[in-house]
């Protein structure tokens, strides 16, 4: 093995380290402020690709039939809620929040497929479609199940998981798809060519992480975020919604999935069951942080970026093997070093 | 008379099967202190959470002329509503400065612009908070965690200010240091509902008393009139007792 060898498989480490550090981010805030092990993460990036694979190709993309459903299901479930609870003045105006927003971008897909549009606009309809996702399936999934404990929230989540791959296939077929670069350029420094692509996975995930950073730190929304990870009772009597947070952390779930499908479908062939493997490394660099730390998550994203790459080289059959084998140790590890807290339920 | 801030009728918590409060009915008038005072377990806590809506409960609770039946505890947060618990509930992975404005997140969603001016208020009154600002709530000392833990209900500019054991743990001078603190409150215009194990200092402050025993209500009368009654004397003061904790 040569210095170039291990220059090119370093670049491709960081590249999908980037995209795992992203997805491990979304799972930890999601965790934190729902306790919902959100295996069905990973769906967000296929869908992404995929959705963005069928604009391509001028074809509506079936995941807006998925958001038209759910904005529905999530629609009659808000009905229910409010004629028992006696609130039925506040129906219209819920049921507009419910249904408008997954219309309007219904139809403004419906106008904007056959035209054609320039990359940049159909990068931004797929993240219209995908986004409205997260919080939906979080209104439909897990809303009505928020006094429940880890396990039924994580079997929740697998079913998610099952349903949305299941899905997938039926929208988008078993083909696999690779999506346009946001850029062809090619760049050289000292014999290693670097894709214009990947600059953008680093640069898009460095901005990304940048204004997590300010949000989480300095905006009162972002410390509200934490707050209810911290401590959900404290949370509720200082007035903050959980069922916003758990809202607006699958927003930040489904919003970081599609953008890295976007970013890696020029650089890996993506089916629709791909998904899930992304979202499984992003959990172990997550798993690596505890489930809570941000920084540790993202050296653990490193971390299986860097064996992955590392191993497809040795043992390209094993990758996978090699991945989440490393998670033993790692857990073994962090078990005898850091202090047992009792699960406050 | 005063206006009614707090009307609380035939209020009933069960945890499971165990009954903990029955019947218990009590009023709140605006910009007065009212004290609970019972034994360990006589369901002080109990109240208070049920008030809040931590709880679920039987019975009906109206708050400035609004039924709380089925309010959750965000909008009575939002109406004037605020808890300090037993439990404090801080976030002790937060600086304290942090947990103060969070205090403040209803009335910053509301796009109240004071936000600031409180602040400026709370480390006035607890100067102790404001040389610790960015210090992690977990890190405090009891006595300060129990600053914070009223410094960050002040922070919602509550109608009615709920404290469950506010002097909890703390030193008989900071005790009375609180305390104080709390009764120069009512004169801000906050109503305070204090539930306190050191009953005489509560009733030294408060306007009117409730005397909560085995989950019922058994006395009540203005603060004067239950400090001078013998059998709140024998039971809760003492016999010429000082001012020692409970
Ligand atoms: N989570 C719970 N599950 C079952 N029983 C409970 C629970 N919390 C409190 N209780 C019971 O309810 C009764 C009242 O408890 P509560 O905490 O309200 O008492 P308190 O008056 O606040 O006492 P203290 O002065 O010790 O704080 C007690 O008998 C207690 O055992
Ligand atoms: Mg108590």
């Amino acid at each position: 093995m040569d210095f170039q060898t291990i220059l090119i498989l370093a670049q491709d480490a960081i590249t999908n380290s980037a995209i795992y550090a992203l997805l491990a981010l979304a799972l930890i805030l999601v965790f934190g402020v729902t306790r919902v092990i959100f295996v069905a993460q990973g769906e967000f990036v296929s869908y992404g690709a995929l959705t963005l694979a069928s604009l391509q190709t001028g074809v509506m993309p079936g995941t807006v039939w998925l958001l038209l459903i759910l904005a529905f299901i999530a629609a009659c479930m808000e009905t229910a809620r409010l004629l028992v609870s006696g609130a039925r003045h506040k129906l219209p105006g819920a049921l507009a929040t419910i249904l408008a927003p997954p219309l309007a971008i219904a139809a403004l897909v419906k106008i904007c497929t056959p035209l054609h549009l320039h990359l940049g606009w159909q990068l931004i309809l797929t993240m219209l479609i995908v986004i409205p996702l997260g919080p939906l399936i979080y209104r439909v999934a897990f809303r009505p199940l928020a006094d429940a404990t880890v396990l039924v929230l994580l079997i929740a989540a697998v079913a998610v998981h099952f349903v949305l791959v299941g899905l997938g296939l039926l929208f988008f077929g078993a083909e696999g798809v690779r999506t346009p670069p946001f850029s062809d350029a090619q760049f050289t420094f000292a014999n290693l060519n670097v894709s214009g692509q990947s600059l953008c996975v680093y640069a898009t995930t460095i901005v990304f992480v940048a204004i997590m950073a300010w949000f989480f730190n300095k905006t009162l929304y972002g410390k509200a975020l934490r707050a209810v990870a911290f401590n959900r009772n404290g949370a509720r009597l200082v007035g903050i919604t959980p069922h916003l947070a758990g809202t607006f952390s699958f927003a930040l779930a489904s919003a970081i999935g599609c953008l890295s499908g976007l970013l890696i479908g020029p650089i890996t062939t993506l089916y629709y069951d791909s998904g899930f493997l992304i979202g499984l490394k992003g959990f172990v660099g997550a798993i690596v942080g505890g489930m809570a730390s941000y920084p540790i998550a993202a050296a653990g994203a490193l971390m299986v970026g860097f064996s992955e790459s590392f191993s497809s080289f040795w043992l390209s059959g094993y990758k996978d093997v090699v991945v989440f084998t490393m998670i033993i140790p790692v857990l073994l590890w962090r078990s005898l070093t850091t202090a047992h807290y009792e699960e406050e339920e | 008379m005063a206006e009614r801030l707090l009307t609380v009728r035939e209020l009933n918590v069960c945890y499971g099967k165990v009954e903990a409060l029955y019947g218990a009915s009590l009023t709140v008038d605006r910009g007065t202190i009212v004290s609970v005072i019972g034994p360990n377990g006589a369901g002080k806590s109990t109240l208070l959470n049920a008030l809040m809506g931590v709880l679920p409960s039987r019975g009906s609770v109206e708050f400035c002329g609004n039924d709380m039946g089925n309010v959750s505890i965000e909008s009575r947060v939002a109406q004037g509503l605020c808890l300090v618990p037993e439990t404090r509930e801080l976030f002790s992975q937060m600086s304290v400065e942090d947990n103060l404005e969070l205090g403040a997140f209803t009335r910053y969603r509301r796009g109240d612009k004071g936000i600031r001016k409180s602040l400026d208020t709370v480390f006035t009154l607890f100067p102790r908070l404001e040389q610790r600002r960015s210090q992690f709530a977990g890190s405090l000392s009891g006595g300060e965690r129990q600053m914070l833990a009223l410094g960050r209900a002040l922070m919602s500019q509550p109608t009615l200010l709920m404290l469950d054991e506010p002097s909890l743990g703390l030193a008989p001078l900071i005790v009375k240091e609180i305390l104080h603190t709390i009764s120069d409150l009512r004169s801000t215009g906050v109503s305070i509902l204090l539930i306190e194990q050191n009953a005489r200092a509560a009733l030294q402050i408060s306007d009117y008393g409730y005397v909560l025993e085995n989950g019922e209500i058994a006395l009540e009368g203005p603060s004067s009139e239950l400090a001078d009654n013998p059998r709140v004397i024998e039971s809760y003061l003492g016999i010429g007792g000082g001012e020692e904790k409970g």
